[in-house]
C-alpha cells in the first residue's frame, strides 16, 4: 500500500479589507491508498479550506494558496494548469458536499447531470453513458433508477439526493473521494444509511476517502486515521483507536470532554474557556496557547513541531517534547 | 423539585393541520403536522422532545406558546386552557412562558441593542420603569455570563454562542415558569454547545424553570432531559423517563433511532438495525400505524388499526400494537 496523497506545508490565505486571514498555516498529512482519513475540527479551523485547496477550488480573489505541495499520483497538483486540473476533478479526485441541493443543478434532470460527468471523462457515447448512469444509481440502491433518472433534484429527499451525489462522484472510479460533511444535513436514520453506503462503495470501488466533519461519531464509524485541526493547523494526528482512547493535545481533550456521550452520563460538560482566535491576527507561538490550561514557557514563542509520543500518534504540543523538561 | 399534584403543562389531543392549496381547481389538502398528541410536564422538570425532520416537534413548541393556533385539542397551562383564549386573553399569560430559538443569527433584531432586546419583554408586560430597565437587563446578562458593556452593543458584534446567551437572557426577562427551547444548540459548535447546555442546567436550578427541550440530537436530549417523548410523523410514539427510554426502548422507531446514532467507540461494530427508506409524506400519512411502512415487525393489524397512545407500565407510554 503506497501513499496516495501527500500534502506538505500547505498555506492558504484570504485577503479582505486590508487584512490577511491565514486560513491554513502549514498543513501536512498523508493519505495511504485504500484508507479513510478524517479531518475533524470546529467552525473556522480550516478543514473545508483544506479540501478546496487540494482540488484547487479556492477562488482568487480573495483566496490564494501561497505555499506548499500537494503530491498526487506522482505529480504536484499545484503545478498543473487549470485544464489539467479539470481532468483530475471528477475523474481522479471527486468531492461530495454537505448540501446536496446546492451541488446538484436544479434545472437539469438527475440522469443528465450524471451523463455529463461520465462523457466529460470517459470515451462513451450518450447511450452507453446512460446505461452506466443507471448502473451507478442502482449500485447506490436508488429504487426505480430509470424513473429517478428522469426526475429533478427537488423531487427527491435529502437522503436520495446524497445518494445521487455519491453515484455521480463515483461514476468515473476516482482514486480519492473527498466528503465534506456528507451527512450533517441529514436525519440520523438517513445518516446511518449513507454511512453504510459510503463504506460499501469504498470496498467495491477501492476508493480512498478524505472525510471532513465536526461529528466525532461519523469519524469513529468511517475512518482509519484522524487529524484534528485548530485555527488553520493540524494539532494532532493518530489512528482512530488511538485518538479516541488517548487524545493528547489539550484542545482534543477539551473537545472530547465537551461532547454529551450517548453511552456515559456526565452531569456537566467540560468547557474550553475563551474563543477561537482571529486568523488575521493569530497569537504568537501555538495558536491554542491563550486558552490552554497547561501553557508554559515555550508555548507563546514558536509553533510546536510534531512530536511522536507513541507509534501511530503525532502531536504538535510542547508537553510532549522540546519544552523545559526535555532536551 | 416540589411535588405538585397538577402538572405545569398538560396537552390533550393536540392537532395542527396546515392547509395547502393543490391546484386551483382541486380540493385543499392538509399537512398533518401534529395529529393528536397527549403529554404533560411537571414543574421543574425537563421534557425532551425528539424526532427527525417533519415529525412535528417544532410545531408543538409553537402551539404551546400559542404562536400558532391549534386545529384541535387542549393546552392546559397551570390549569387554564390556552386553546380557548383569544389574543387579548392570552397576552397577560405570555409572561409565564417564553422561547429560545435555534438560529442565534436570525432570532435577535439586528437594529436593537442588547439592552433593548433583553429589556423589551419587560416593557411590554409593564414589569419595570424605564429608568430601571438597564439595571434589570444587566442582572440578566450577568446571569447568562455576559457583561455590562454588552448592553449597548448590537447583535452582529457577538459570536453565535454569545448571541444564544442573549436569547436566553431575553427569555428570562419576564421571570417565566416554562421555557420552550427549540433546538437551542443545533447551530453551535460542540464546545460552545457544552457551555450553553451547562448554563441552561444551572439556570434551571437557580430559577426553578421548567423546560420543553426540542431537538433532533439524541445525545443532547439524553444529557439534558428528565423524561423524553419521541415523535414520528405528527404523533408521539413513546414517552418515558430518560434512562428507561434509552436503556430499554419499546417502540420499534425508538429502537431504530437509538441504533442509528454512531457510537464514539471505533472498536464497536454497529448492530445492523438500520431503518430503510424515507419518512412518508405528512400530507398523506400511512393508514393505521404511521410507522408500519418502515417497521420490521409490522403485522396486518398495523396497516389497519392505529394503536392507542397509552400507559403500558408506570411512567412509560407507547403507541404500538406489539407493546401490549
Amino acid at each position: 500500500m503506497g501513499t496516495l496523497l501527500s500534502v506538505k506545508n500547505l498555506r492558504t490565505q484570504f485577503y479582505s479589507a486590508g487584512r490577511t486571514v491565514k486560513a491554513l498555516d502549514g498543513v501536512s498529512f498523508d493519505i495511504e491508498e485504500g484508507s479513510a482519513f478524517g479531518l475533524v475540527g470546529e467552525t473556522g479551523c480550516g478543514k473545508s479550506v483544506t479540501a478546496l485547496s487540494i482540488l484547487r477550488l479556492i477562488p482568487y480573489p480573495p483566496g490564494k494558496i501561497v505555499e506548499g505541495e500537494i503530491r498526487f499520483s506522482g505529480r504536484n497538483l499545484l503545478d498543473l494548469s487549470e485544464e489539467e486540473m479539470r481532468s483530475v476533478r471528477g475523474k481522479e479526485i471527486s468531492m461530495i458536499f454537505q448540501e446536496p441541493m446546492t451541488s446538484l443543478n436544479p434545472v437539469f434532470r438527475i440522469g443528465d447531470q450524471i451523463i455529463e460527468v461520465i462523457t466529460l471523462h470517459q470515451k462513451l457515447d450518450r447511450s452507453q453513458a446512460f446505461e452506466k448512469t443507471i448502473e451507478m444509481l442502482e449500485r447506490v440502491h436508488i429504487p426505480e433508477a430509470r424513473r429517478v433518472a428522469k426526475q429533478f433534484p427537488h423531487q427527491l429527499s435529502g437522503g436520495m439526493r446524497q445518494r445521487v451525489m455519491i453515484a455521480m462522484e463515483l461514476s468515473c472510479h476516482p482514486h480519492l473521494l473527498i466528503a465534506d460533511e456528507p451527512t450533517t444535513a441529514l436525519d440520523v436514520t438517513i445518516q446511518a444509511q449513507i454511512l453504510r453506503l459510503i463504506k460499501e462503495m469504498r470496498r467495491e470501488f477501492h476508493t480512498s476517502i478524505l472525510l471532513i466533519t465536526h461529528d466525532l461519531g461519523v469519524i469513529a464509524e468511517l475512518c482509519d486515521w484522524v487529524a484534528v485541526m485548530y485555527a488553520g493547523s493540524i494539532v494532532e494526528q493518530a489512528s482512530v483507536e488511538e485518538i479516541f482512547e488517548n487524545p493528547r493535545h489539550p484542545y482534543t481533550q477539551g473537545l472530547w470532554g465537551a461532547i454529551p456521550l450517548m453511552d456515559r452520563e456526565k452531569d456537566t460538560l467540560a468547557v474550553i474557556p475563551g474563543t477561537v482566535p482571529d486568523l488575521s491576527q493569530p497569537p504568537e507561538g501555538c495558536k491554542f496557547n491563550p486558552r490552554c490550561a497547561y501553557r508554559f514557557d515555550p508555548c507563546d514563542r514558536a509553533i510546536p513541531p510534531l512530536f511522536q509520543p507513541s507509534p501511530e500518534h503525532l502531536v504538535s504540543c510542547y508537553l510532549y517534547g522540546g519544552g523545559k523538561n526535555h532536551e | 423539585m416540589q411535588h405538585q399534584s397538577e402538572p405545569l403543562l398538560k396537552v390533550k389531543g393536540l392537532k395542527k393541520h396546515f392547509p395547502i392549496a393543490r391546484g386551483w381547481r382541486q380540493e385543499k389538502a392538509f399537512v398533518h403536522a401534529v395529529d393528536g398528541i397527549d403529554f404533560s410536564i411537571d414543574r421543574g422538570e425537563t421534557l425532551g422532545l425528539v424526532g427527525e425532520s417533519g415529525c412535528g416537534k417544532t410545531t408543538v413548541g409553537r402551539l404551546i406558546l400559542k404562536l400558532i393556533e391549534p386545529t384541535d385539542g387542549e393546552i392546559l397551562f397551570e390549569g387554564k386552557n390556552l386553546a380557548r383564549l383569544d389574543k387579548k386573553g392570552i397576552h397577560p399569560m405570555r409572561r409565564a412562558f417564553q422561547i429560545i430559538f435555534q438560529d442565534p443569527f436570525a432570532s435577535l433584531n439586528p437594529r436593537m441593542t442588547v439592552g433593548e432586546i433583553v429589556g423589551r419583554p419587560m416593557e411590554i408586560h409593564g414589569l419595570v420603569e424605564r429608568s430601571e430597565r438597564d439595571e434589570r437587563a444587566f442582572q440578566l446578562l450577568e446571569a447568562v455570563g455576559l457583561m455590562k458593556e454588552h448592553l449597548t452593543r448590537y447583535p452582529h458584534e457577538f459570536s453565535g454562542g454569545q448571541r444564544q446567551r442573549i436569547g436566553i437572557a431575553r427569555a428570562l426577562a419576564t421571570q417565566p415558569r416554562l421555557i420552550v427551547a427549540d433546538e437551542p444548540t443545533s447551530a453551535l459548535d460542540v464546545s460552545v454547545q457544552a457551555q450553553i447546555l451547562n448554563l441552561m442546567k444551572q439556570l434551571q436550578k437557580e430559577f426553578g424553570l421548567t423546560y420543553l427541550f426540542i431537538s433532533h440530537n439524541i445525545s443532547v436530549i439524553r444529557h439534558i432531559s428528565d423524561r423524553v417523548a419521541v415523535m414520528y410523523l405528527g404523533k408521539i410514539v413513546e414517552m418515558a423517563e430518560k434512562n428507561v427510554l434509552f436503556e430499554s426502548p419499546a417502540h420499534p422507531y425508538t429502537k431504530a433511532l437509538l441504533a442509528a446514532v454512531p457510537s464514539l467507540d471505533p472498536r464497536r461494530k454497529r448492530d445492523e438495525v438500520i431503518l430503510e427508506g424515507d419518512v412518508p409524506s405528512p400530507i398523506n400519512p400511512p393508514s393505521g400505524c404511521r410507522f408500519h411502512t418502515r417497521c420490521r415487525y409490522a403485522l396486518p393489524r398495523c396497516y389497519e388499526e392505529e394503536p392507542f397512545f397509552h400507559q403500558v407500565e408506570d411512567g412509560r407510554w407507547v403507541a404500538c400494537h406489539l407493546a401490549e
